[in-house]
């Protein structure tokens, strides 16, 4: 149980990570973010699981897909909306377009169906009373060693102060010489291809089916609005909470009556602290 | 960031300026639309359209999509992006169902009580989560839609969890000194048109009159600045609840209708997929007019009934739509006879 909410809570921190990044960076939410997860899945199963490349291979093939799909809306889309927007809701109608847009061509080109991919690796670890399958423990330590990377990515280089001087200060940043424009896409791309990369890694666990997109959007949500949205460590704190309520709550509860209840939790815990555990207050 | 700020003050300064100029000539272009309009919805379409069944439950679910969509119109003009209005729709329906079917009620006394569960639920629900701004609450409430959603589903014996209410009795017939004017009955759906455009109609002339009162323009103050409104004196926790609980009031209603006319509700009979197209409608139309949701939902929901071809990849062309509106018209299609007005004016002048 323990061992799930690890598992769940690494891989949500990916999630986190990549919505936190797009948010801070360009002050959109990225509501495609559980499509982008979705498309990260497909491309491992129809990599990995049908013309049997292997599997890092494939994860890298998900972080130039995702990355391209990225740095395009970003590119096409958001930039040009940005400069002719007069309100601010503006560019969120249009991530909710992008989300429409992908999860639908999702469903067109890959259909309805819940895909799987045969197991990475195959055994199964004892530790105490719990059994840990290596396929799990793979994706955990993947996926953990994905957050480190970016976290030190975006901490100790040049390209990581660019985009968090962006995320302070977007014209001071222009005036400092940074051709904003390129990091912006840039940083899109990195936050889709993670986003995408939780996918590929969880697709080794649960499948996926094109459906799902919305589903890891609220989940994302939920993250960034109990650590606070925009800041790096409550993304992380976050997907911890939310990782291992899920992994207590389907122990004991239904699926759907552990949602509700996460829900219900959520809209008392923001009545007390709307800017979630870790943000700065705001409004 | 700042730079846009000012740049929506200065739009909507302007905004400002033409409705005071041209108040009168406005109000009376747009009564004589609306009669225009009223018109055309209670005898022109009957006439003509009259005996296609088809066409006319078309035309009824434009109407009512339009009424709900209004509501998130009423949440937009206080500044507020609103994807609950699904939730709400849900609430509603499983109002009205669950009332007529347990214990009996009439559909037309459902009908209004429903709204007002919505609305109920809505200020319950609103007050915390209206103190969340733009993007915080853009998620907050479509985490509710998901979580009304849920709650449909595991609501045990009151809601029938997945296998939804079904045969929710039709609305009586409407009569007048014992002559019987309006039957519901399968046959035909003329009668539900009738009250889907009632509905619609009262819904325009209801926002039209709250939009023209002080209330409109308090919460349009809401919209452009709360801290401002606060420092004018404007409760803005009551005026943004009541802004809420209208919206959830026309969902209701609208959830109503629709369980009333189709019979059963399930869980899934609203998602998130709903609430953003309520949202679509609103901002395909124009969120700074009136008809815009009417317009945006007779769209689209016509467009897409017309090409069955096209019709499993509705979603799809809706998701490509909204991001072709907002590159090329992000003030929606209601802003192109504005243009044409002001390059006329240009002329003159």
């Amino acid at each position: 149980m323990l061992v799930n909410g690890v598992v769940l809570a690494v891989n949500y921190a990916l999630i986190a990570l990549g919505i936190t990044l797009i948010f801070s960076i360009m002050n959109i939410l990225n509501f495609a973010h559980g499509q982008m997860f979705m498309i990260g899945g497909f491309v491992v199963y129809y990599l990995y699981g049908i013309f049997r490349i292997n599997y890092f291979v494939s994860l890298i093939a998900v972080v130039i897909v995702l990355g391209t799909i990225g740095w395009c809306f970003e590119t096409f889309f958001f930039r040009r909306i940005r400069k002719i927007a007069t309100r601010e809701e503006n560019s969120m109608l249009l991530a909710v377009g992008t989300a429409l847009l992908l999860e639908n061509l999702a469903l067109s080109i890959f259909g309805e169906k819940q895909r799987g991919v045969p197991p990475v690796v195959t055994g199964v670890f004892r530790i105490g009373n719990a059994y840990l399958p290596a396929g799990r423990l793979l994706v955990m330590i993947l996926a953990l060693a994905l957050v480190i990377g970016l976290l030190l990515l975006v901490q100790y280089t040049k390209w990581g102060r660019a985009m968090r001087a962006l995320a302070q200060d977007r014209e001071v940043t222009h005036l400092m010489g940074v051709n904003v424009d390129r990091v912006a896409a840039y940083g899109f791309g990195l936050g889709a291809a993670l986003a995408g990369l939780a996918g590929g890694l969880l697709v080794t666990v649960f499948g996926v089916n094109s459906g799902v997109g919305n589903v890891y959007s609220i989940k994302a949500f939920i993250m960034i609005m109990i650590g606070g949205a925009g800041v790096v460590p409550g993304a992380i704190l976050g997907a911890i909470v939310l990782g291992f309520v899920e992994a207590i709550g389907y122990q004991l509860l239904p699926g759907s009556i552990t949602y509700l209840l996460i829900f219900i939790a959520l809209i008392v815990f923001l009545i007390f602290r709307p800017q979630g555990l870790l943000g700065k207050p705001w409004g | 960031m700042g730079l846009d700020r000012h740049e929506t003050a200065r739009h909507s300064a302007a905004e400002g300026a033409v409705a005071i100029g041209q108040t009168d000539q406005l109000a009376s272009g747009r009564k004589l639309r609306f009669a225009a309009f009223a018109l055309i919805m209670f005898l022109v379409i009957p006439i003509l359209l009259g005996r296609s069944p088809y066409f006319i439950t078309v035309l009824t679910n434009g109407a009512v999509l339009s009424f709900i969509s209004m509501g998130v119109w009423i949440t937009f003009s206080i500044g507020r992006m609103n994807l609950a209005q699904g939730a709400f729709a849900l609430v509603g329906g499983y109002a009205a169902a669950i009332l007529s079917t347990r214990y009996g009620i009439s559909f037309w006394l459902c009908l209004p009580v429903s709204g007002l569960v919505s609305a109920a639920l809505g200020a319950i629900i609103g007050w915390p989560v209206l103190r969340l701004k733009g993007v915080y609450f853009a998620m907050t409430t479509l985490s509710l839609t998901e979580a009304i959603r849920l709650l449909a589903l595991n609501g045990g014996d009151i809601t029938k969890g997945a296998t939804g209410i079904v045969n929710i009795p039709r609305p009586g017939p409407i009569s007048i000194f014992g002559i019987t004017i309006l039957r519901f009955d399968g046959a035909n759906p003329l009668p539900y048109y009738f009250l889907a455009c009632t509905l619609l109609v009262l819904g325009i002339l209801g926002v039209w009159r709250l939009s023209a009162s002080r209330l409109g323009w308090v919460f349009r103050s809401l919209r452009q600045n709360e801290d401002l409104a606060t420092s004018i004196g404007i409760n803005v926790a009551k005026y943004r609840v009541m802004a809420f609980a209208i919206c959830c009031f026309m969902g209701g209603i609208g959830g109503a209708f629709f369980a009333a006319f189709h019979q059963n509700i399930y869980p899934a009979t609203y998602t998130i997929a709903d609430s953003v197209n309520f949202m679509l409608y609103c901002f395909l139309g124009g969120l700074a007019y009136i008809f815009g949701p009417a317009v945006g939902a007779f769209l689209l929901v016509i467009s897409f009934e017309l090409l069955h071809a096209v019709q499993d990849y509705q979603t799809l062309i809706y998701g490509l739509l909204m991001i072709a509106c907002m590159l090329w018209l992000p003030n929606g299609i209601l802003s192109l006879g504005r243009i044409h007005f002001r390059q006329r004016k240009n002329l003159v002048s």
